[in-house]
């Protein structure tokens, strides 16, 4: 397993491997949106914590597609449904080693990005904290919608549509503890609930999403 | 013992039945080649027997992870060096011999080009070589000399060989004589399902199995 996750990472840092795309994407859009809504800090600081949870979430989408469908069309998924671990396994670590390229580096940005969105210093721990639980979900629901579509020819719309609403509660509870953040407002109750939508993702969508490639792969 | 022992084994393609009736058994240091006419369903069955799809009457019995599966896709990442591919398949599959393998297949002087500059046929020896790697007794190979040429044919008829006088067996589809003096030979053709009430589609409860 092992093997696997260092071979995704490489892969990833490789030329052609997308590395990286996530952040550009996401810097397009911290630094276009003081454009579009006017650098008046009124204006961007309320709405800062849901444009950087959004930013993040869209971005991790742009990169979903890539997690089983490289490995299926050169022949490796079926290789790696025949090695001696399971596939549940296979998927955790794929969708792990999605995070390490995808959610990582944002989790590093958002911090700087903030500042161009006006967003107040006080909410920066908050905006680490809640991407840090909540981007994990969003790497392993990504990984369900990338087995669900595995076999199409342009499933990511597709996948796009599958995964957005499973999306939905993390980027609530994440953006609200941001916000509570950036107000100084107490935030355990959001940051349980995240955390709770988190651990509950990473316990069972192994499981859907192995099942999953199992029919796509017959 | 034997490896592999196939009973009474029919297999479905997108829902209708490609072959059915399949009886054979290997033994370690038996090889056996499948052959029949395009769309019988050689590949279907291989990856029924490979533990990729499920049969949908008959019994697949062998030990656990004793299969290694080459297809038409070689699994190689085009931008990985040749050995860097092997070795994660060694990896993958706890086996060892990585060097021993590039030489089997006549790749030791290509092992540190990426895989995406090698021809197809030299993509094929290395996909051929994680077989080796892998360590496993069954090999199940599905037109595995396709883009080789004569001399890598021979080649792998060696490896073949030699895989065989080690205790293992191997159970492939080809068109060509690999030249594999005590290949048997199982010809599909009368195993093909026949259309009628009982052939139709395999069920819905497939998604659900």
């Amino acid at each position: 397993m092992i093997a696997l996750l260092l071979r995704d990472l490489r892969l990833a840092t490789r030329a052609g491997g997308g590395f990286g795309l996530g952040v550009a994407f996401f810097l397009i859009l911290s630094a276009l949106v003081p454009f579009g809504i006017g650098p008046d800090r009124g204006a961007l600081a309320p709405v800062a914590p849901g444009i950087l949870w959004v930013g993040a979430l869209l971005s991790c989408l742009l990169s979903l597609d890539r997690i089983f469908a490289l490995d299926h069309e050169d022949g490796s998924l079926d290789l790696l449904a025949t090695a001696p671990m399971p596939l549940e396994g296979t998927v955790a670590v794929k969708a792990l080693a999605h995070w390490i390229t995808t959610g990582l580096p944002l989790i590093l940005a958002a911090p700087v990005f903030a500042i161009l969105l006006q967003l107040p210093t006080r909410a920066m721990p908050m905006l680490i904290l809640s991407l840090l639980i909540g981007t994990p979900a969003l790497s392993m629901l990504g990984a369900f919608g990338a087995a669900v579509t595995v076999g199409l020819r342009r499933g990511g719309l597709l996948l796009s549509l599958l995964v957005l609403p499973l999306y939905i509660p993390t980027l609530i509870f994440g953006a609200e503890i941001t916000r509570r953040g950036a107000e100084s407002l107490p935030v355990t109750t959001p940051l349980v609930f995240l955390g709770g939508v988190t651990l509950l993702v990473l316990a069972l969508i192994p499981f859907a999403a192995a099942a999953a490639l199992r029919v796509n792969l017959r | 013992m034997s490896l592999l022992t196939v009973h009474d084994l029919s297999v479905a393609r997108g829902g209708l039945r490609a072959v059915e009736g399949v009886s054979f058994s290997l033994n370690p240091g038996q090889a056996l080649i499948l052959k029949g006419p395009n769309g019988i369903g050689k590949t279907t069955l291989l990856r029924t027997i490979a533990g990729l799809q499920v049969p949908v009457a008959g019994t697949v019995a062998m030990a656990e992870d004793a299969v290694a599966y080459a297809a038409h896709s070689d699994g190689l990442k085009s931008s990985l060096t040749a050995r860097e591919n092997l070795t994660f398949w060694a990896q993958v599959f706890g086996g060892d011999g990585i060097e021993a393998a590039l030489a089997a297949m006549d790749l030791a002087a290509l092992a540190d080009r990426p895989a995406g500059a090698l021809s197809a046929g030299q993509k094929r020896r290395l996909g051929l070589a994680r077989l080796i790697v892998s360590g496993r007794p069954l090999w199940v190979l599905d037109e595995p000399t396709v883009s080789l040429d004569a001399a890598s044919v021979r080649r792998f008829a060696q490896v073949v060989g030699t895989h065989l006088g080690q205790g293992g067996a191997a159970l492939m589809a080809t068109h060509i004589d690999l030249g594999l003096p005590d290949a048997q030979m199982l010809d599909l053709t009368p195993f093909r399902a026949r259309p009628g009430p009982v052939a139709r589609p395999s069920g819905f409860n497939e998604a659900f199995a």
